[in-house]
């Protein structure tokens, strides 16, 4: 059975994000002043066949164990629904 | 004669001045599509700058898996001499056969602009023909160069002297010695032996006299150097022709 996979992957939390910090000084430039802790991820859909939810999760973790997330400077997490 | 093999992905584009610096260190220097299961029998592989795969994803995390790749793995393993220069160091990095990673510039912006390079660790294969501390200026040219790895690693890195460039103030005017935020000024790193050597500068790009310095030019003198077949024994003192 087929399982859309959603990951997302985000910077480690404590590392530097400028792209975040640069993102959070232009909303409040644009009067968004009370936004705070901005952080730029990325999204990644995959569907992927699997017997049951765990199995598609299961082979989703190890697409991010091995490309999708780099384990020195990412986190992701993994969600499946129905493709 | 010491052979170099230049490993070219696709969206390399520093192969051309990487090939030509190589052969005026003295280097017979062949390319090699990234498709290629083997090395053709070099002592010393660089991959090269570039955008392999468009940095898509994270720069280098796509190209680590070319099939080429997998040569290059054994190479280092048998401890042959692998070489990354920039988008080459992220591969490195991805790959895992170096420490940490390299991530967005702290400014965001793409810097590029001499730097001033100190020589930290001597004796590995990309500085065996420079002394201790000696400082050189060459070209950065990236957006993502920034390296950072966990505080233990940088930790073992420092103690174990396997920082091989470090920033330092000199070349460049108004602008910080450190173009890129990365953490202890790090430009380059080794493994434990020496012989697998990532960093971010561009020697390639300043390795002809032409160009009013060639400073660049004995990063790849030393890849020479460090990899040379043993030399012929030289004739024992006395004998006179």
């Amino acid at each position: 059975m087929k399982y859309r996979v959603h990951v997302r992957v985000m910077p480690r939390q404590g590392l530097l994000d400028p792209a975040g910090q640069a993102v959070e000084q232009a909303l409040a430039a644009l009067g968004f002043g009370d936004a705070s802790n901005v952080h730029l991820g990325k999204a990644i859909e995959v569907d992927v066949e699997g017997a049951s939810p765990e199995q598609a999760l299961q082979r989703a973790r190890a697409m991010c164990d091995r490309l999708l997330a780099n384990p020195v400077t990412e986190d992701y997490s993994v969600e499946v629904s129905a493709a | 004669m010491t052979r170099i093999a230049v490993v070219r992905f696709p969206g390399s584009n520093c192969e051309a001045e990487t090939i030509r610096a190589a052969r005026g260190a003295g280097a017979e220097v062949t390319e090699v599509w990234h498709r290629e299961p083997d090395l053709g029998g070099a002592d010393l592989v660089i991959l090269p700058g570039g955008f392999s795969y468009g940095d898509y994803l994270r720069c280098g995390s796509i190209a680590r898996f070319s099939p080429v790749m997998e040569a290059v793995r054994r190479h280092a393993r048998a401890g042959g001499a692998v070489v990354g220069i920039c988008n080459g160091f992220q591969i490195l990095c991805e790959a895992g056969l170096l420490p940490g990673a390299l991530v967005r510039n702290e400014g965001l912006h793409f810097v590029s602009r001499p730097v001033t390079l100190r020589v930290e660790r001597t004796g590995t294969v990309c500085t065996a023909a420079f002394r201790a501390g000696e400082q050189f200026t060459v070209p950065v040219g990236h957006g993502d160069g920034r390296y950072v790895a966990p505080a233990d690693t940088l930790a073992m890195l420092e103690a174990e002297g396997r920082v091989v460039f470090r920033y330092v103030d000199g070349s460049c005017l108004d602008a910080p010695a450190n173009p890129n935020g990365a953490l202890h000024d790090i430009a380059g790193i080794c493994d434990a032996t020496g012989r697998v050597v990532g960093f971010m500068p561009h020697p390639e790009r300043l390795a002809d006299p032409r160009q009013g310095t060639d400073a660049g030019l004995r990063v790849f003198a030393s890849m020479v150097a460090a990899t040379a077949p043993a030399a012929v024994p030289s004739p024992s003192s006395g004998g006179t022709a």
